[in-house]
């Protein structure tokens, strides 16, 4: 086949899922010229699984996308149906915002967005090929039609197309997701050229149409009445919603799914990938909570042009008879029309040691990784990684520091880190508990957090940040405000602190307020009521930072540090962490090799 | 430059005239004034200081950057006992310092310019050589029960983490919320099991309760004279008629920088007098509580039968063996395998022998002969200390019903604290038990 010389771009992202259409928006911002390739256009931005946005630790990913100048918060603004804040009862730092989308929307509503991006070229064609100077450096791609782009750097976002491997019962075929076509050249042509890849597996629950459901037989999750907004550019969101419904499986469910044990892709052994364990399929829940007797599922509808639902807690890889056997054991569900079954996926990806905190390759200059292909899970988890790789591959095009955000700066930062440092054996997922700063990496001050980091390198335009700085603003007055402000000798900061206050209850002794936004008041009360814990998150924060501030050069050659116990040198050696910070989250480096380490910089920098 | 302030006793550790401690770091000279309650300190000049309840002691304050470690160092010169010294760091870990890592004040003295180059190589043997050495000495501390023990109390905070961590990540799962009331008993029940193993400890139980000594012995063998030894002053009535000491008497006091309780019990022997009767009861009494008794003989007498079922009494508690009035003839014949000391309180023979026996008891003996194991390694202390803190802090939360993720930070830093005890620092431990235990997924 001849090759076609399609022109040049600055960047190429392979994948126009949640990773690939932030990763290319972000470049795009920062101006580059920015092409980004699906296998089928109807693929961009698609929701494969669940039909909902957030959740606890998710939520706060998009806040930071936002802040960032991402659209997903934008995005899911627009296409909502159904709103919650999650955790309401708890603390301000793990409330999470979690909203139902309407999937075609969504996806319309993304797609649309790309085609408009001056500086944004969305191509439908399948990558085969990376290709590299003789440098090693990245130089083009080249797609299963012969057409040849060239570029200065690339963007892997495959998802779980690379190589992807549905399983329904004990048949199983090459697909992408939902069956569209799957990308088979490319993972073998990057093997070929050296670069390791492994598998991980996930799965879904069926699809069944609303009509041939009783929810009168079930529980119904209602909206929460007032919404708040993803995006911190949004105001008032409230209108019309549906709600969800939970039903449950039971001894029947149960049984039915024991006696098929066997006709399980999982537990065929034909799937050699490795699953999330927090998003179990309902046959491992059954034979792994054997003494549990009941497992909720969730019955959420995939849109409002669609009669189709989708069954949150169900994911299998059970053959279609015993799925429809299964799913209609259920109180609510005993009709269901299944009109597309559960399956399992399996997809190649890197183990994320071989990427460093930049998101690029160590093998492979210029290229950057992001999403699933990195080895997480989620939507929100792909989408902020796409971003920081748009970034990143932005800046060293540039030839300019690297855009790095650390664990104290963002939920961003502890998942990058999190990957890059610690790696992981399963497709990883965000959780709260996994920040150890949560109080101050809250959802209500994303965009304090990052606007600044933002604009410096042209995430955001200076009109948004100028909106930023504006609520920044009315925010400290108002805390300025009602420190200053006494009633009956107690400042109204003080009074708003005791627990059975809250910023709206202190309106009747209060009248002279001004006119705020609700994020604003958010804010304030926050930041009064929290004071002293976020104080104390702030110390360590500052004691945190002194280590991460300490850079180790790239080109140390750790085996040659005799102090070093073996391990840590290797570890040292492979991973390569960029500050001493980093190094000392690397299992298997102890304190004192992190002293020996001090000592060494100190020696190295007295020498020069 | 390091913002922490760090301590460490510098001498060796054993029997020295002398001993010293040093401070190194911004705080240095405001832990000194607060541990002396002495307010100006000139910059390199020795300062004498009494450090309340525990010893007298030469300061010296050398400002930064001339110094070893180029940072602000004080270093303290008290009594080389080991008590003395141990008490005087702990106070320092109470007032803000962190202890030393193992040779981090080379560590420190290298990173600031101190040292030149060519010991760059030395400073790193020393950190791994000392590393090795106190990981050696913290093993076989932490060996057997006591090891398991805090493993059993840090494995407790666990599942109180993850049942915390579980409502906190899957709020729309279907798990059994935790309750304030099941917070409240599982940190009451960590806190009081990390408050038995902090009083039981040596330097612990006895720096707050002080040593419980017991002096027995018939009576007119010399058992006040030796209370007024140890007190300094004369407390008990001293005659040489028969049972003049007729109601117990405690005292406290200091030998060698150790608190110790004393009782001065009446004389022991069968009596008819009513008064005198309720004195010897006590004094049974004292004798089964006491931590060390101090058993009298008169060496001038013959060993009589009274001697002798003291003697046996006392075979099963720690005791030592005074044989008394030794610059007398030696009249009293008898055997033991107790130890045994020599003494003249009139003239004060035997009684620097006595003292000694007493520290090394506290600093030594009665860690083995414990049933509960005793935490003695002062690092360890250190960290049950900042782990109690945490759960006093996370019971407070709980007692005020603060949201429970605020409860889960303390929670989390107390074991935290209980790991860096047992070596468990791994990440990711409470995520993994979470996945196992539950199930959960969209």
């Amino acid at each position: 086949m001849e090759t076609k010389y399609m022109g040049k771009y600055d960047i190429v992202v392979i994948g126009a899922g949640h990773a690939g259409c932030e990763a290319a928006l972000a470049a795009a911002r920062m101006g580059k010229k920015v092409l980004i390739f699906s296998i089928n256009l109807e693929a961009v931005a698609n929701m494969f699984c669940n039909p909902a946005i957030g959740g606890t630790g998710k939520g706060h990913l998009v806040r930071e996308i936002d802040a960032l100048g991402g659209y997903m918060g934008q995005c899911i603004d627009k296409t909502f149906i159904q709103s919650r804040m999650l955790n309401s009862s708890k603390g301000p730092a793990v409330q999470s915002l979690r909203a139902q989308a309407d999937k075609r929307k969504y996806h319309e509503e993304m797609k649309r967005y790309l085609e408009k991006m001056p500086n944004l070229y969305l191509k439908q064609a399948e990558v085969i090929d990376i290709d590299f100077d003789d440098s090693g450096k990245v130089k083009g791609v080249l797609t299963k039609t012969g057409s040849y782009y060239e570029c200065g750097a690339a963007i892997i976002a495959t998802g779980t197309f690379l190589r992807g491997k549905i399983f329904i019962g004990d048949s199983n075929f090459s697909s992408g997701p939902n069956g569209l076509a799957p990308s088979l050249e490319l993972a073998d042509n990057l093997k070929a050229k050296g670069m390791k890849l492994r598998r991980f597996k996930t799965g879904t629950p069926c699809r069944a149409l609303s009509s041939s459901i009783d929810y009168s037989k079930m529980e119904k999750q209602e909206a929460d009445e007032h919404v708040v907004p993803f995006s911190f550019l949004n105001e008032n969101l409230d209108k019309e919603q549906v709600p969800c419904y939970l039903t449950y499986t039971n001894k029947t469910t149960h049984e039915i799914l024991r006696e098929n044990f066997s006709r399980s892709a999982l537990f065929g052994g034909d799937i050699e990938g490795v699953g999330p364990r927090y998003c179990p399929s309902i046959e491992s829940k059954v034979e792994r909570f054997a003494d549990k007797e009941r497992h909720q599922c969730f019955v959420e509808p995939e849109g409002l042009t669609t009669e189709e639902m989708y069954l949150q807690g169900m994911s299998s890889s059970m053959p279609e008879d015993v799925q429809e056997a299964f799913y209609r054991s259920m109180p609510g569900l005993e009709n269901i029309e299944i009109v597309r079954p559960a399956y399992a996926i399996e997809y190649d990806c890197i183990n994320p040691l071989d990427i460093k905190l930049n998101l690029e390759h160590r093998q492979f200059s210029g290229l950057f990784c992001a999403g699933q292909f990195n080895g997480s899970s989620g939507y929100e988890e792909a989408a902020c990684q796409g971003l920081m790789a748009g970034a990143n591959a932005s800046l060293w095009l540039d030839g300019k520091e690297p855009f790095i955000l650390d664990r104290s700066e963002a939920y961003i930062g502890v998942l990058i880190d999190d990957l890059v440092t610690k790696g992981t054996n399963e497709p990883y997922r965000i959780m709260t508990s996994r920040a150890e700063y949560r109080l101050v990496l809250r959802q209500d001050n994303a965009d304090e957090r990052l606007s600044e980091r933002a604009m410096a390198i042209g995430l955001i335009p200076a009109e948004r940040y100028e909106k930023f700085l504006a609520i920044k603003e009315a925010k400290e007055k108002e805390i300025e405000r009602l420190r200053q402000t006494k009633y009956k000798g107690v400042s109204l900061a003080e009074l708003l602190k005791r627990p059975e206050n809250t910023y709206a209850s202190l309106e009747n002794i209060d009248s002279d307020r001004p006119q705020l936004s609700q994020l604003v008041k958010t804010k304030v009360e926050v930041e009064i009521k929290y004071e002293g814990y976020i104080a104390k998150q702030l110390l360590q924060i500052e004691k945190f930072k002194k280590l991460e501030k300490k850079a180790l050069p790239g080109d140390i050659d750790y085996m040659a540090i005799d102090g070093l116990r073996l391990e840590a040198r290797e570890k040292l050696n492979d991973l390569r962490p960029t500050s001493v910070g980093q190094a000392s989250r690397i299992s298997g480096v102890s304190p004192a090799d992190i002293n020996v380490l001090l000592v060494y910089l100190e020696k190295l920098r007295r020498s020069i | 430059m390091d913002n922490t302030t760090i301590v460490a006793i510098s001498s060796a550790l054993g029997e020295a005239g002398i001993g010293v401690i040093r401070l190194s770091g911004p705080d240095s000279l405001a832990i000194a004034k607060k541990l002396t309650a002495k307010s100006d300190f000139k910059d390199r000049y020795m300062h004498y200081c009494k450090i309340e309840d525990i010893d007298e002691a030469l300061v010296c304050y050398m400002k930064a950057p001339h110094t070893y470690t180029g940072e602000d160092v004080v270093e303290i010169q008290c009594h080389g006992s080991s008590a003395s010294l141990k008490n005087i760091l702990t106070r320092c870990l109470e007032l803000g310092a962190s202890m030393a890592e193992p040779g981090e004040f080379t560590k420190r003295a290298f990173l600031n310019g101190r040292l030149d180059l060519s010991q760059a190589e030395a400073v790193i043997d020393l950190i791994k050589a000392k590393t090795e050495k106190s990981l050696a000495s913290a093993n076989t501390q932490l060996a057997g029960s006591l090891g398991n023990k805090i493993k059993e109390i840090r494995n407790d905070l666990k599942e109180l983490l993850i049942n915390l961590t579980v409502n906190m990540d899957y709020p729309d799962e279907d798990i059994e919320e935790i309750t304030y009331k099941n917070i409240e008993e599982n940190l009451l029940n960590v806190k009081t099991r990390l408050e038995i193993l902090l009083n039981q400890s040596n330097e612990g139980r006895v720096l707050r309760e002080g040593l419980g000594v017991a002096i027995i012995g018939k009576p007119n063998v010399g058992k006040s004279s030796l209370m007024n030894i140890f007190m300094g002053e004369e407390r008990s009535i001293v005659t040489s008629v028969a049972g003049t000491t007729r109601d117990t008497i405690e005292e406290t006091a200091q030998i060698r920088g150790i608190p110790v309780r004393i009782t001065d019990t009446a004389g022991i022997h069968e009596s008819d007098d009513v008064v005198e009767k309720i004195g010897i009861e006590k004094s049974r009494d004292a004798f089964n509580k006491a931590d060390l008794v101090l058993l009298v003989l008169d060496g001038s007498k013959e060993f009589s039968l009274e001697d002798k079922e003291l003697l046996d009494a006392s075979v099963n508690t720690d005791t030592i063996v005074l044989v008394n009035k030794s610059d007398l003839d030696k009249k009293i014949n008898f055997e033991t395998n107790l130890k045994t000391i020599y003494t003249s309180f009139k003239n004060g023979l035997g009684v620097e022998e006595l003292k000694d026996a007493i520290e090394e008891f506290v600093t030594k003996g009665s860690a083995e002969r414990r049933e509960t194991p005793a935490l003695s390694n002062i690092r360890h202390i250190d960290l049950v200390k900042k782990a109690l803190a945490e759960i006093g802090e996370a019971l407070n939360m709980t007692l005020a019903k603060e949201a429970m993720d605020f409860i889960e930070i303390n929670v989390n830093a107390a074991f935290m604290y209980l790991g860096e005890i047992t070596g468990d620092t791994a990440s990711g431990e409470v995520i993994d038990a979470i996945f196992s235990r539950f199930c959960l997924g969209k």
